[in-house]
């Protein structure tokens, strides 16, 4: 049987970003969470930090017009808006730590249930890349996780426990995944809604905990 | 006024000694000092500890940084937020050595690293951080609870050296920085023993940047090279 198409990264990081508030600061994890920040929302205005101290940053900037003092913690070259300011590492890392952002969006191997995820070391490999996550998952107002429903052999990244060493304890709040949206509750994970083409049922076979299915529950939403 | 101008970079690190501990600052590949850290490689000091956000790309492609030093095996311990990297095919030369046990290294979420400078630099005993609470990283590491919130003992981290890049420099050693430039750069500035600087512009006299616009105060720094024109000078 042919696997059935789920979704692009692009279209899992829009789903996040739609639940962004007006006025909300946003720290975007490397990788695919800075997606989130092409979902641009012409009502809303959002402010984008980066670990590195700069708070308001805008868009990629096209080549040519880089300037090479300007990077996000991805190490691209970004665009300055208006109102950005530049703050040293600590005193970045004090505005995390303070609860001043109102979301992170991060990648992950792996959710659990009870709100913990991991996503700094894999197994079989000596050390590991925290960065800025535990202090972000530590401190962020909401975490929220973008990432592959399952590995590349097919086995469930939404567990009852994490395997791998944990980031932080019982932070997530809402999961995106190339088959759903989750919110992690005390009762563990509710989908909320469905990639186009999948039931409930399928997507429960794919996951390693329980699932609730939400009263309301629909296809996958892309715009408000 | 003490004369804080180098004409070279061998000049300015020719001191550092074996099992010297140094700061290296530098994020994306901004605000690194570079050619402080080539000089240091070319002056060939080993047993050192690096304190850095990371423990350098070198070995894969890209130019100098604290991989340098540590793919020379100028460095026996690496403080730092990834002893992995970012991206499985990254193999670098730390990578490497860590791997086969030849290179020792002290893992910290980045938040923790930067406050743990900064405690250095602002002559504070220990401080208790939230992050890494109910991890790995938070094992063996004194706890305690303050208003209904658990938190982890952190010790500062000081430094004989730092090696910092700067925009612009006085000859009091007065540095401004621009944009992502600063990152760590201040606090490892601060917190050092002796600050030397790698300056991307030419050093202006002392009175001709506006004190309300100083980063870091002169009194932090000791040691000021004003980078040459490539290709003598390394530019990002």
């Amino acid at each position: 049987m042919p696997e059935k198409p789920r979704l692009e990264r692009q279209a899992m990081c829009d789903r996040l970003a739609m639940e962004f508030q007006d006025g909300w600061i946003v720290n975007l994890g490397v990788g695919m969470p800075t997606l989130c920040s092409n979902y641009v929302d012409p009502n809303k205005s959002l402010v984008y930090h980066s670990e590195n101290g700069v708070i308001g940053y805008g868009p990629l900037a096209a080549p040519g017009a880089v300037d090479r003092h300007l990077v996000n913690a991805g190490g691209q070259h970004v665009t300055a808006v208006p109102g950005m300011a530049v703050v040293h590492h600590a005193d970045s890392f004090a505005l995390i730590r303070k609860g001043m952002l109102d979301v992170t969006v991060m990648g992950a191997y792996e959710v659990a249930e009870n709100g913990d995820f991991a996503n700094w070391r894999i197994p079989n490999r000596k050390g590991g890349g925290i960065g800025g996550a535990m202090d972000l998952a530590a401190c962020a107002q909401r975490v929220f996780i973008a990432l592959e429903h399952t590995t590349r052999d097919g086995k469930p990244r939404l567990l009852k426990r994490c395997a791998l060493p944990i980031t932080a304890p019982g932070v997530v709040k809402l999961v995106v995944t190339d088959l759903g949206l989750f919110e992690v509750t005390p009762q563990g994970f509710t989908l909320l809604e469905h990639a186009p083409g999948w039931t409930p049922e399928e997507i429960q076979e794919l996951t390693a905990a329980r699932l609730r299915i939400a009263g309301d529950l629909r296809e996958f939403r892309f715009r408000d | 006024m003490k004369n804080k101008i180098y004409r070279t970079f061998d000049e300015a690190v020719a001191d550092i000694p074996d099992g010297a501990v140094f700061m290296s600052p530098g994020f994306g590949g901004v605000g690194l000092p570079r050619n402080i850290l080539a000089a240091v490689h070319r002056q060939g000091a080993r047993n050192l500890t690096g304190i850095s956000n990371n423990a350098g790309a070198a070995g894969t492609d890209v130019k100098v940084d604290v991989g340098t030093l540590v793919a020379a095996g100028q460095v026996k311990k690496m403080i730092c937020a990834f002893t992995a990297p970012t991206h499985p095919s990254q193999v670098s030369s730390f990578v490497r050595l860590y791997n086969e046990d030849k290179i020792d290294a002290e893992l910290l979420p980045q938040g923790t690293l930067a406050e743990r400078i900064r405690a250095a630099a602002a002559g504070i005993g220990a401080f208790y951080t939230p992050a890494s609470v109910g991890t790995e990283l938070a094992e063996g590491k004194e706890h305690r609870e303050i208003n209904g919130r658990m938190y982890v003992l952190e010790y500062p981290l000081h430094a004989d050296y730092a090696f910092i890049r700067a925009w612009k420099a006085d000859t009091f050693g007065n540095l401004q920085f621009r944009l992502a430039q600063r990152n760590f750069n201040p606090i490892m500035a601060m917190a050092a023993r002796i600050t030397i600087v790698e300056v991307e512009n030419d050093i202006v006299a002392a009175g001709e940047l506006d004190p309300d616009q100083v980063h870091v105060p002169g009194v932090y720094v000791d040691r000021l090279v004003r980078i040459p024109p490539a290709p003598d000078g390394i530019w990002d």
